[in-house]
């Protein structure tokens, strides 16, 4: 199995490289036509990409959608609706160029006035974290139809890792400027410049979109129709694969043993890239504002006493490795050069006394997404035992868990975020100060304070050279592994299960949320 | 004259039953923790206070809670279910489009689990004591005990993935253009193994009813009156014992059928059967409050609509009820 995983692993990063290094016509030798049936999980509420962000609109609106930039599995930038871009020695001033001839679904030309309208006016408004990226912008103006300029307050070191589709989706100024974005009728009706056309949504059963004829990729997409299934239980969907009726299962929609069986089908095969952008993490959220989780020793201990080898192996299926600190390794400047947590319980009992823990009975919740997470948290919760640490599981849904972590109402709560190739997006909300906030699960929740460490991410963001950045998240990383504001637990590495009739699903660093343009049915 | 009162009646008792139901509805509802803007701002992967403000001032949940709950109730007299804003439709007209999926599913199962559990259970009457009542009785113990998820993914597992004789999920094949017959075969194909799940748990409790009221009738003396006037067997037990022994199933029949839209809910999970069983389940989950409150209003409806047809039907299985 582990071979196999290896093949599988090396083919895909194969194509990856070729993707990045050759147009996308050559590639075009694929054959056409065919229709796929993919899952989706669960049915998204609307797809309008620039009003609903969450996991399965991405899924499908990635193909409608487009936004400037892509990036491959290194998270470089390549070209998408912009084709090139300089910015000034300051990197204060950036202006793209965006590629002439590209259409909206509805047959409107598509230029900078859009751009201007998406980023400065529309998503300013309804996407909470592009508004957040936004901060560092002056202003946004376009030169001439096809020329776009982003002028920055100060160095903005992430800048160029904000054009992803999902981050900052173009959307139609001509349907859009002056109505009330919200409840604008036309988001039942989404119109992008992607591969395919929003076609029908049968709500409840399926939703289809269509090859777009007159997408600006000459010869692309290959197939003619996507059908995104919705099947609401977990078992179900494995059954439809399993069955053929379905080909293609996004990440976290089979329960991971499952995902295993399936995947030694014949006909069948699994791969995990397509992740490296939005490098999902996971740890255990520490209520840093209560004894005796506001005890660094404590803390450590908890580092030390849990086994994230075999969550990794046994709830996760090795679909998930053992994360080392705060930053995943697919992101820039993850390091490994700082303290190491490697699984110890005497040590951790002895960091427990020290820390003057009395066997206080800790809160924990676990994360409502399935068996895996249920797993994961009654191996941690044993591990904790073993340490001499006792823990209550708390049983919540989905809102409930939302309501808790706003509110900071919990002991220890387990988490997954993504962190967006880079440490200024998708790492430092997460343990600065002017982060503590009510009323998000995805903030500083722990409420961990340190100015040291505002300071360094304050400095990484605005700083432009690589090299001065990757010495201060150095030092950053550092700090944190030694305070321990949650326990980190494991990096998830997303199974895509896929039938080996299809190829060319994965085609950069967002994986099936970028469209499906390149995929071809043999 | 008489009928006429009585309707009226209860007509008028059940609209009273609904208002309180639908305000109690908003009040369990809202003692829930979490609202729809958490999940939102939760499913987003990022929020900032603006964004969970201008949510919660679209979605009118900046309002006091008495507030909420008299425009809630004035729409409701209107007949006005509101809008669900996670899903950007009429709350009615998203209960609409799933409703037909639903009676199609609960109805099949109402009548195969009626006509399946009599039969089996006059039959287990008649031949008491012998192998076919022994096998009748396991056999209906067996899915009375079983719970429904479980049979019915064992139904997917084998009769989709191994045998590939029926379509494991879904209304109907998707993108197959079928029209007429040819959809209503395919539909039909689709039900076959949802509506039989959903109909075994109440087959058994009919067959098992039937068998014990028919047994109880049985001894009666009415019975040896009209056995000692000499009526045919096949009669007695037809005209006499059967029709006597309905009641109870009648009373139990009507129970299903008001609350059927909630039995669903589990049959249309595993078999992806979009009805409004599901509609309700997700919108549980997602706080969605308005389509929440309008499906359980429209279940509540169902059951009183369904009370009241049970009272009818009394008086014709048995004549002797009078309506009062």
């Amino acid at each position: 199995m582990k071979r196999r995983n290896l093949i599988q692993m090396g083919a895909a990063a194969a194509t990856g490289l070729t993707l990045a290094g050759v147009p996308l016509h050559l590639l075009a030798a694929g054959k056409k036509g065919g229709v796929i049936n993919a899952v989706v999980q669960p049915e998204p509420p609307g797809l309008m990409m620039g009003i609903t962000q969450n996991a399965p609109t991405q899924l499908i609106a990635g193909n409608i959608y487009e936004g400037l930039l892509r990036y491959d599995e290194k998270i470089t930038p390549l070209p998408s609706l912009a084709t090139s871009w300089t910015s000034n020695k300051e990197g204060t001033l950036f202006t793209f160029k965006l590629k002439p001839g590209v259409l909206w679904h509805d047959g409107k030309p598509f230029t900078s006035a859009d751009v201007v309208f998406s980023a400065a006016v529309f998503l300013r408004k309804t996407h909470a974290r592009l508004r957040a990226n936004l901060a560092a912008i002056e202003s946004i103006k376009a030169i001439d139809p096809l020329t776009v300029e982003f002028k920055l307050k100060y160095p903005f070191g992430p800048f160029l890792g904000i054009f992803e589709v999902g981050s900052m989706p173009m959307v139609p100024k001509h349907i859009y400027e002056g109505t009330d974005f919200a409840t604008n009728p036309a988001n039942a009706t989404p119109i992008g410049t992607g591969p395919f056309k929003f076609k029908e949504w049968v709500k409840g059963s399926y939703i289809q979109l269509v090859a777009n004829d007159k997408y600006h990729v000459k010869d692309v997409p290959l197939v003619d129709s996507i059908y995104f299934h919705i099947i609401p239980d977990a078992a179900s969907r494995a059954a439809a694969f399993e069955s053929g009726k379905v080909d293609l299962v996004p990440g976290g929609a089979v329960e991971y043993f499952d995902v295993l069986r399936l995947s030694k089908l014949p006909g069948a095969a699994v791969t995990t890239k397509g992740w490296e952008f939005f490098a999902p993490h996971a740890w255990l959220w520490i209520n840093n504002r209560k004894a005796p989780m506001d005890n660094i020793k404590f803390r450590q201990a908890m580092m030390f006493a849990i086994d994230r080898e075999a969550i990794c192996k046994v709830a996760w299926q090795g679909f998930a490795k053992p994360a080392t600190g705060p930053f995943n390794s697919n992101i820039k400047f993850h390091s490994t050069d700082v303290a190491k947590y490697p699984r110890n319980v005497e040590t951790a009992k002895k960091l427990l006394a020290e820390a003057g823990y009395k066997g206080e009975t800790l809160r924990m919740l676990p994360l409502p997404y399935g068996e895996t997470w249920t797993r994961s948290a009654e191996i941690l919760r044993q591990n904790l035992a073993q340490a001499g640490v006792k823990i209550e599981m708390v049983a919540t849904d989905v809102a409930g868990w939302n309501q808790k972590l706003n509110e900071w109402d919990y002991d220890l709560a387990f988490t997954y975020v993504y962190q967006y190739g880079d440490p200024a997006l998708g790492v430092a909300r997460n343990y600065t100060t002017a982060n503590i906030a009510k009323g998000s699960p995805f903030n500083n929740v722990e409420g961990y304070s340190n100015p040291k460490i505002d300071a360094l991410f304050d400095a990484g963001a605005k700083e432009s050279d690589p090299e001065k950045r990757r010495a201060i998240y150095l030092q950053a990383q550092k700090i944190l592994l030694d305070e321990v504001p949650v326990a980190w637990l494991y990096e998830i590495n997303f199974p895509t299960l896929y039938r080996t009739k299809l190829s060319n699903i994965v085609s950069s660093a967002i994986g099936l949320n970028d469209s499906l343009s390149t995929a071809s049915i043999a | 004259m008489k009928r006429t009162q009585f309707m009226l009646t209860r007509v008028l008792q059940g609209l009273v039953a609904i208002l309180l139901i639908a305000t109690v509805n908003f009040m369990l509802v809202r003692a829930a923790p979490g609202d729809p803007v958490s999940v939102l701002a939760g499913e987003a992967g990022a929020s900032d206070p603006q964004f969970v403000a201008q949510l919660r001032a679209q979605f009118g949940l900046d309002q006091p809670i008495t507030t909420q709950l008299a425009t809630y109730i004035g729409k409701v007299v209107r007949l006005d279910l509101g809008f669900s804003y996670r899903q950007q439709q009429p709350v009615l007209k998203l209960i609409m489009d799933r409703l037909p999926a639903t009676l199609l599913l609960t109805g099949s199962a109402f009548a195969l689990s009626l006509l399946f559990g009599i039969t089996l259970g006059a039959l287990s009457a008649r031949r008491a004591g012998t192998w076919v009542d022994s096998s009748i009785t396991v056999v209906a113990l067996i899915f009375y005990a079983t719970p429904l998820y479980w049979l019915a993914l064992m139904a997917v597992l084998v009769f989709t993935v191994q045998l590939d004789w029926l379509p494991g999920f879904g209304f109907s094949t998707v993108g197959s253009g079928a029209t007429g017959l040819a959809l209503a075969w395919d539909v039909a194909q689709h039900l076959l193994m949802p509506a039989l799940t959903l109909a075994l748990f109440y087959m058994a409790v009919y067959a098992r009813m039937t068998r014990a009221a028919m047994l109880d009738v049985a001894q009666m003396d009415f019975i040896k009156t009209a056995r000692a006037k000499g009526v045919r067997p096949g009669r007695i037990l037809r005209a006499h014992v059967l029709r006597n022994a309905l009641l109870p199933v009648v009373t139990l029949a009507g129970i299903q059928a008001g609350g059927m839209i909630g039995g669903a809910v589990l049959t249309e999970t595993v078999f992806a059967w979009p009805g409004i069983g599901r509609l309700m389940f997700d919108a549980l989950l997602q706080r969605d409050y308005s389509l929440l409150l309008g499906a359980f209003l429209v279940t509540a409806a169902m059951a009183v609509l369904f009370n009241l047809i049970t009272d009818l039907v009394y008086t014709l299985v048995d004549p002797r009820i009078e309506l009062t």
